[in-house]
């Protein structure tokens, strides 16, 4: 359902200010979203200004110095801190990205956090992201062929089919795109969203899968497929520099050339 | 039809008490690229040329029943409020024959590319710009 306002149970309050150190020099202001469920109130944001001389290159290294040294109830997901794992996927002043690629001086200004847009929050920065691995798994992200394997070995691609899957085995599932996409944001209980979709693709473009046309007639739907706009914000944002909206391009294409 | 997100807007908090849980800032917090501003542009004006388009019908329509019905169409829309009418029905058409063209070129595939859809984005607005200020110049001198 289209509602370009909150909730009322979600409307953003003013939250405390923990002030840097007196005679700091590099200040900088972190506006981070805030809301638990242990205290019956709406989220509000806190302010935490950082010495940035004491504190690494990234929005990560920001967020873990907040846990480690000011504010220790501050809950984001994080792991590998290199752009691979996907975790701290987050919404950076005004784009979804990972925390741990953005680098604190491509902000100007106060650095604006809050979690993934349009999802349900389960603490602080932290969004369940149970509806879209429901979604990932209905379009069976694994590889599907009757006919068996050879029995010596692989099965084997040629250079320029094994190159059909390169913008898209990439991808780490931070679903930064699906999350910036307003059709999403809308529709995401019936639309994949580009993430899903990119996953539905990488499946069918690989020459040793055999279920193309199963995928193809699981996708071919108003809701699933067709809610893409080509609104391009899953390009625009994505970290890893990927196209889910060239690969949903690409699915739309083969079902019309299905029909002859 | 109930959304099937609902079910997730509950939780239980520490005490195993339900709660709600917020929804995160979406529109309230995303900066818009170029790309997701021409997209709901191109919603909205082609919603406004259906609307537009009565006008055109009532001046035809006025042209084909009397000389009196037609002079009263034809001093609307010389009035100001006219004239701005027909300014934002030029400019919605004009826009929306742009933008049209660069979706369709995405139907065949081709425009996907990082750079390129936000080159043919600045250009749909360039060209809206240009096209608008030349009809409204051949226009007015022939009016």
């Amino acid at each position: 359902m289209v509602a370009f306002n909150l909730p009322l149970n979600s409307r953003i309050g003013l939250g405390q200010t923990f002030r840097a150190q007196a005679g700091t020099k590099r200040v900088r202001e972190f506006k981070i979203y805030r809301w638990s469920p242990d205290d019956g109130k709406n989220p509000h944001t806190d302010t935490y200004e950082i010495d940035l001389d004491a504190c690494g290159p990234m929005v990560l290294d920001a967020l873990i110095k907040i846990k480690n040294e000011i504010d220790p109830t501050l809950t984001f997901r994080r792991s590998c801190r290199e752009g691979i794992c996907g975790s701290c996927a987050m919404n950076i002043d005004g784009g979804n990205t990972l925390a741990c690629l953005k680098p604190i001086e491509d902000v100007k200004g106060a650095i604006k956090i809050s979690p993934l847009p349009h999802m349900p929050v389960v603490k602080d920065l932290v969004p369940d992201l149970s509806q879209i691995y429901a979604q990932y798994r209905s379009v069976k992200p694994w590889m599907q062929a009757d006919t068996p394997a050879p029995p010596d070995g692989e099965r084997l691609q040629s250079k320029q089919e094994r190159a059909k899957l390169d913008g898209m085995w990439e991808c780490i599932l931070c679903f930064c795109c699906s999350t910036a996409c307003p059709s999403y944001w809308w529709n995401g209980d019936r639309y994949l969203g580009p993430a899903v979709l990119l996953q539905a693709y990488r499946w069918i473009a690989d020459s040793r899968d055999e279920a193309t046309g199963q995928r193809l007639d699981e996708l071919e739907d108003p809701f699933k497929l067709y809610r893409c706009h080509t609104i391009m914000n899953c390009t625009d944002t994505c970290p890893k520099g990927l196209n889910p909206a060239k690969a949903i391009g690409a699915i739309k294409q083969l079902i019309v050339e299905r029909q002859g | 039809m109930r959304d099937v997100r609902d079910a997730q807007m509950i939780a239980r908090n520490s005490d195993g008490k339900l709660v709600r849980r917020p929804l995160s800032p979406h529109l309230q917090v995303y900066r818009w690229p170029v790309s997701m501003a021409l997209s709901i542009l191109h919603r909205i004006t082609g919603c406004a040329l259906g609307v537009g388009t009565l006008l055109f019908t009532w001046w035809i329509v006025a042209a084909a029943s009397s000389d009196d019905a037609f002079d009263r169409a034809q001093w609307f829309m010389g009035s100001a409020l006219g004239l701005l009418l027909l300014f934002g029905w030029s400019v919605a058409l004009i826009f929306h024959f742009f933008s049209g063209i660069r979706h369709l070129v995405w139907d065949a595939g081709i425009g996907f590319d990082a750079p390129t859809y936000n080159t043919t984005g600045w250009g749909v607005i360039i060209a809206t710009a240009v096209c608008t200020v030349l009809v409204w110049i051949v226009g007015l001198a022939v009016w």
